[in-house]
């Protein structure tokens, strides 16, 4: 089943197109990898799905649902790209923690304000306890009452997952989760996604840790300069790529 | 002598808490209301606010004293302030709330902007509301960033109300100074020191245990 449907997405900044024409789907359950170099757009693409940024053109369909056409000009209330924009939960580079909350109140604090205005009707004691089998499921389960300055960056990235989990996303993006991370943590990190792939999480990865996506995703969409370069099976792109584009880039990875 | 003269220094340290407090009570909104405009989008804004506190703190709030004071009298020919003692303190507390509702206009919007966007992001992302996001999120990690540059700020305004004496409001020099006539006795103004050293001791305790308990996140 189709979960995602993104249909020829455009966004310019001031005069720059950044990205032009993008398509692609996802089926439930599926884990798409987007890889490309630097500035090719991918964190933009990213964020004009998390609403963070307004495309210029096209759809975005999740669940048969239209969220964003670009030929419908009404302009959304704050409210309904909130209702839309959780669709999709979006984990960042700089995990961009709350500093002044404990590892458990960073994952509680959203679902608990939305049940307090009527969203959701779980309780609230079911909503802490949820957010503790998450991060127990993170491996956090001794670090839930520590602050972020008080965890390793791994730890940290962990816990900003599972706050972007306790929404309970349709589709969970990561912009590359381990780059702002100590080459000997990304591995922890790395493990906790395989395992949300594993258990079937609908899932956007950006990343730059090519083994991975190879191992773990599902697709690969290859991106250059605002373009989807190839996309297909992720083992299939990654090892056998049809552009001479996907080449070049890829073969800056096989040397290390 | 000692008890008269305490007696006498208490009266204009009562001046010198009633200008320091009815200052903040005004300076630290109108900062923030300030703080904004200096912020806004519209230009129309910004500029004329940008302006306003671009003269405040380059021109020394011993002038700006005089002419709140004089001023209006003199374009107007006619004295705004009322006349006496009252019209003079309400001369001077306008003064000094314009000038240190500027001053800390400039530190909440190094404070506020010092917060990161991705703190912004990622509370939208969470689907929380602006306005949760600012009382939840930003307001606390800007009160924790502000906190010791407030604290110097509004030491220095507990000794700056001694300047409201050029247009003769009672403070606690004032008070202290007049023994050199009266009496020819000069002790009296180093006791007013030791009344400045106290109040500004207690608030530097004061804002070192907000800055502790602050200290439980980075
Ligand atoms: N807010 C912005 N304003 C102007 N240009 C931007 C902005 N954000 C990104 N860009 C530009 O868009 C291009 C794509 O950026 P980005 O999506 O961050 O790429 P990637 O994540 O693939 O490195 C870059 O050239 C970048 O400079
Ligand atoms: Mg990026």
């Amino acid at each position: 089943m189709i979960v995602l449907e993104v249909s020829n997405i455009r966004k310019n900044f001031e005069n720059t197109e950044v990205l032009k024409d993008i398509s692609f789907e996802l089926a439930q359950g599926e884990a798409l990898s987007i890889i490309g170099s630097s500035g090719s757009g991918k964190t933009t693409l990213l964020r004009c799905l998390n609403f963070l940024e307004k495309p210029d053109g096209g759809k975005i369909k999740v669940n048969g649902k239209l969220l964003y056409d670009g030929d419908d000009h009404t302009r959304f209330s704050e409210e309904e790209i909130r209702e839309r924009r959780l669709n999709f939960g979006l984990v960042f580079q700089s995990f961009n923690l709350f500093p002044q909350y404990t590892a458990l109140e960073n994952v509680t604090m959203a679902p608990l304000l939305a049940a307090k205005e009527g969203k959701k009707g779980e309780r609230d004691s079911a909503i802490i306890e949820n957010g503790k089998a998450l991060l127990d499921k993170m491996g956090l389960s001794d670090r839930m009452d520590n602050y972020p300055h008080q965890l390793s960056g791994g730890q940290q990235q962990r816990v900003a997952i599972a706050r972007a989990l306790a929404l309970n996303p349709n589709i969970l993006c990561f912009d590359e989760p381990t780059s702002a991370l100590d080459p000997e943590l990304t591995g922890e990190v790395l493990k906790v996604i395989k395992e949300l792939s594993i258990e079937k999480t609908t899932m956007i990865i950006v990343t730059h840790e090519m083994a991975f996506a190879r191992d773990v995703a599902d697709k690969v969409i290859f991106m250059d300069e605002g373009v989807i370069v190839e996309q297909g099976d992720a083992r299939e792109v990654i090892e056998n790529p049809k552009e001479e584009r996907t080449r070049q880039f890829l073969s800056r990875y096989s040397e290390g | 002598m000692f008890i008269t003269v305490t007696l006498s220094l208490l009266e204009g340290f009562l001046g010198t808490i009633k200008l320091f407090g009815l200052t903040l009570i005004f300076a630290l909104p109108l900062g923030l209301i300030i703080s904004f405009g200096s912020m806004s989008k519209i230009a129309f804004i910004r500029y004329p606010v940008k302006f306003l506190i671009w003269i405040i703190r380059g021109t020394p709030l011993l002038l700006q004293l005089l002419i709140i004071y004089y001023g209006p009298g003199i374009v107007f020919s006619n004295n705004i302030w009322g006349s006496g003692e009252g019209g003079r303190f309400i001369a001077a507390l306008v003064a000094f709330v314009i000038n240190y509702a500027c001053y800390f206009s400039e530190i909440y919007r190094g404070g506020i902007q010092s917060i990161p966007i991705g703190q912004y992001e990622a509370g939208d992302v969470l689907g929380m509301t602006k306005t949760q996001i600012f009382f939840k999120v930003i307001l606390l990690q800007v009160v924790k960033r502000i906190v010791p540059p407030m604290s110097n700020e509004i030491i220095t305004l507990v000794k700056d109300t001694s300047l409201a004496r050029v247009i003769a409001v009672y403070e606690i020099i004032w008070n202290g100074q007049t023994f050199i006539k009266s009496a020819g006795i000069i002790w009296p103004l180093f006791y007013t020191g030791v009344f400045y050293l106290i109040f500004s001791g207690g608030l530097t305790l004061l804002f070192r245990y907000i800055e502790k308990k602050l200290d439980f996140f980075r």
